[in-house]
């Protein structure tokens, strides 16, 4: 396992600085627009691309806290679940007569207590794996929106909720401006707060951690909470968007926004990774699903090539650090 | 020193036993349950039903068992029971002449190769199996919408030869029923009585000390995956034969059940422990479960958090009955 030593101030290097992950991202970033420009003329289109984040960019909030979890040296495949219940909830309780705004707290509400309890059991039983934990919640917490909706759908928001989702602040659409700003907040708080550097140390080493004094359990439980909590907030605009939720939406959402972060260069072993490689990967995928959509291609290509990019990505830093290893042996 | 380590094995034995055991119990009581609420239960036809039912699952959570034994998980067999089950179902459908076995060849034939590629993404390339199998979930889903063109191969495109794989009778017993019970006597022996077998157990334990110990590590984890992938290839062609239509979305989600099955017959996600015996009984729990919902009229939406909480449950006493076990050990040590 890699150990990295925590410094204030890294020395400034040229070489070392261009050879970042993160500007291997620009790179494929510039590469996809290229040709997602050549493959469609209405590609370049200010207007168009802006529009085209809000087909991706809600699940784009769940990614922010999935770089904490995966930091942590965790995984949490609950979150697909935790939209549709959250949804599932807000959706029931407008319908039964409650005011919208009270809705949408308590489906924020229910968000942060899908998360809490995933991070309550992680920390509790440590024995159990954060994969079977929330294998088992996931389960759960979709079991219980199909209890609560069966399989209807349920809809008929007031007019001014469809603006979360579809409304625009001059040319610029809501959502990319909701999500700027917590890109903001979760970048800050992973990089310039305490919080964030133990989220890290937990991540490099739990055991030396918890024995310097981090409270590891509290900072596992806020982490898994904010994950929670972010994907009813995803929740909130997937279903502005849909204009009605069924039990069965956001399925596969943990996989997208896994190989969100991960493509973002944050390492599954833990305790590795940036938050501003994990927003650009955010607009790697949707621009490349945007652009793969304009020339007609079906969505099984496109699950092959997001399975194959997660693939990549996980892999060509593993070999890179294998070969260092063997050259180190040797 | 040594009489105190084989008194603390013998403990730990009678644990996994009584874990065993206590599964067993609460079969009996869940089986009197529900014959209580509706009589129709145990009966010969829907006994029979049940465990055809369960045949698959209990198949592919042998497969589970090896690579969780191996501290891994393996999320896309859902995707390569499909994968296989399409291709072998299209190929049938092509050539109507086909023997069933030649056909159960060319699943098990696909299912292998999917399960090496995971195997070797997992073994060779170092990358976490939860996120190798997510990755290959996704290619194994998407190429089978891309061999069948998004249509589905229904019971008039299958020969009746095909379709009765599942149907017909070896030796008095149901042919998917036999298929499970021949897999259970081959697996039982090979990782129970061959080096190989006990080296997947020590892969998973301790995998430093296999490796020290000359176990080639990267060569257990290809197999293992390898032999996740074949069974699962298997499934696939059992499936598409009982339901007698193959579609894009097979299985969608069955890994879920599978890994259910494994963790409530005991088989520890850590690694290292696992028994055929418990296995059987897991499968069992959760085909009653199946079997039994319908029959109390519960309604079908209940099912899936009925497992999820079942799954917790499980995983929970779990660890609960092992600190109890550890504490009593701590307390002897200091007498």
């Amino acid at each position: 396992m890699e150990k990295r030593i925590i410094t204030n101030k890294k020395q400034f290097d040229i070489k070392s600085f261009f050879l970042q992950w993160e500007w291997m991202l620009v790179l494929i970033f510039i590469l996809i627009n290229i040709m997602n420009a050549n493959f469609s003329p209405y590609y370049l289109n200010t207007n168009n691309l802006l529009n085209a984040t809000m087909a991706f960019l809600d699940k784009a909030f769940i990614v922010l806290p999935m770089a904490f979890v995966i930091i942590m040296g965790d995984i949490d495949i609950s979150v697909g679940s935790t939209v549709a219940l959250s949804a599932v909830v807000m959706a029931v309780l407008y319908n039964a007569g409650l005011p919208m705004g009270l809705a949408m707290m308590i489906c924020l509400l229910v968000g942060a207590t899908c998360g809490f309890i995933n991070g309550f059991l992680i920390t509790k039983y440590k024995e159990l794996s954060a994969v079977i934990v929330t294998l088992a919640t996931m389960t759960i917490y979709r079991g219980i929106a199909y209890v609560i909706l069966e399989n209807q759908a349920s809809g008929g928001f007031p007019m001014w909720f469809s603006y979360l989702g579809w409304g625009y602040v001059g040319k610029i659409p809501f959502m990319l401006i909701a999500f700027a700003i917590c890109a903001v907040i979760y970048g800050l708080l992973l990089h310039k707060t305490t919080f964030g550097r133990r989220v890290f140390a937990i991540g490099n080493n739990d055991t030396a951690s918890r024995f310097s004094g981090v409270e590891v359990d509290k900072i596992k439980i806020i982490v898994f909470t904010l994950a929670g909590l972010m994907a009813s907030v995803t929740a909130l605009f997937l279903t502005s968007r849909m204009g009605s939720t069924r039990p069965n939406v956001a399925m596969g959402y943990e996989l997208d926004v896994i190989a969100m972060v991960v493509l973002g260069g944050v390492s599954t072993a833990g305790g590795k990774g940036r938050m501003i490689g994990t927003i650009l990967s955010i607009f790697i995928i949707g621009f490349l699903r945007y652009g793969l959509g304009l020339i007609n291609t079906s969505a099984q290509v496109l699950l092959i090539i997001i399975g194959m990019l997660l693939i990549f990505s996980v892999m060509i830093p593993n070999i890179k650090f294998k070969k260092r290893k063997k050259a180190k042996e040797a | 020193m040594l009489k105190r380590n084989i008194q603390n094995m013998m403990k730990a034995e009678n644990i996994s036993k009584f874990r065993e055991l206590g599964l067993l119990v609460f079969i009996i009581i869940l089986t009197v349950a529900v014959q209580i609420r509706n009589p129709r239960f145990l009966t010969v036809s829907n006994l029979t039903n049940m465990i055809t039912n369960t045949a698959i699952l209990s198949i592919l959570a042998v497969g589970m068992m090896l690579v969780i034994i191996t501290r891994g998980i393996d999320l896309s067999i859902g995707a390569t029971l499909a994968l296989s089950g399409m291709i072998s179902a299209l190929t049938v459908s092509a050539n109507p002449d086909m023997h069933p076995i030649l056909v159960i060849l060319i699943g098990i034939l696909v299912g292998t190769v999917c399960g090496l590629i995971v195997g070797v993404l997992v073994g060779k390339a170092g990358i976490l199996p939860i996120i190798a199998s997510l990755g290959m979930m996704n290619v194994f889903r998407g190429l089978t919408f891309m061999v069948s063109g998004g249509s589905w191969v229904s019971a008039h495109q299958m020969p009746d030869s095909f379709q009765s794989i599942s149907t017909s009778k070896v030796m008095g017993i149901n042919t998917l029923v036999f298929i499970a019970i021949v897999i259970y006597i081959i697996f039982y022996y090979f990782i129970n009585h061959t080096r190989t077998g006990r080296q997947i157990y020590a892969v998973g334990s301790n995998p430093d000390s296999a490796k020290i110990s000359g176990i080639n590590i990267d060569k257990i984890l290809i197999m293992v995956y390898g032999i996740m992938g074949s069974l699962a290839g298997l499934s696939g062609v059992l499936w598409v034969s009982k339901f007698a239509s193959a579609q894009g979305d097979t299985a969608m989600g069955y890994e879920l059940n599978v890994i259910a099955a494994c963790v409530l017959g005991g088989v520890s996600i850590a690694g290292g422990s696992g028994k055929i015996s418990g296995i059987i009984l897991g499968s069992l729990l959760l085909g009653i479960l199946h079997n039994a919902l319908p029959l109390l009229l519960i309604s079908p939406f209940w099912q899936q958090a009925i497992q999820g909480f079942i799954i917790l449950g499980a995983v929970l006493i779990n660890v609960l009955v092992k600190r109890n076990a550890e504490r009593k050990n701590l307390v002897r040590r200091n007498i």
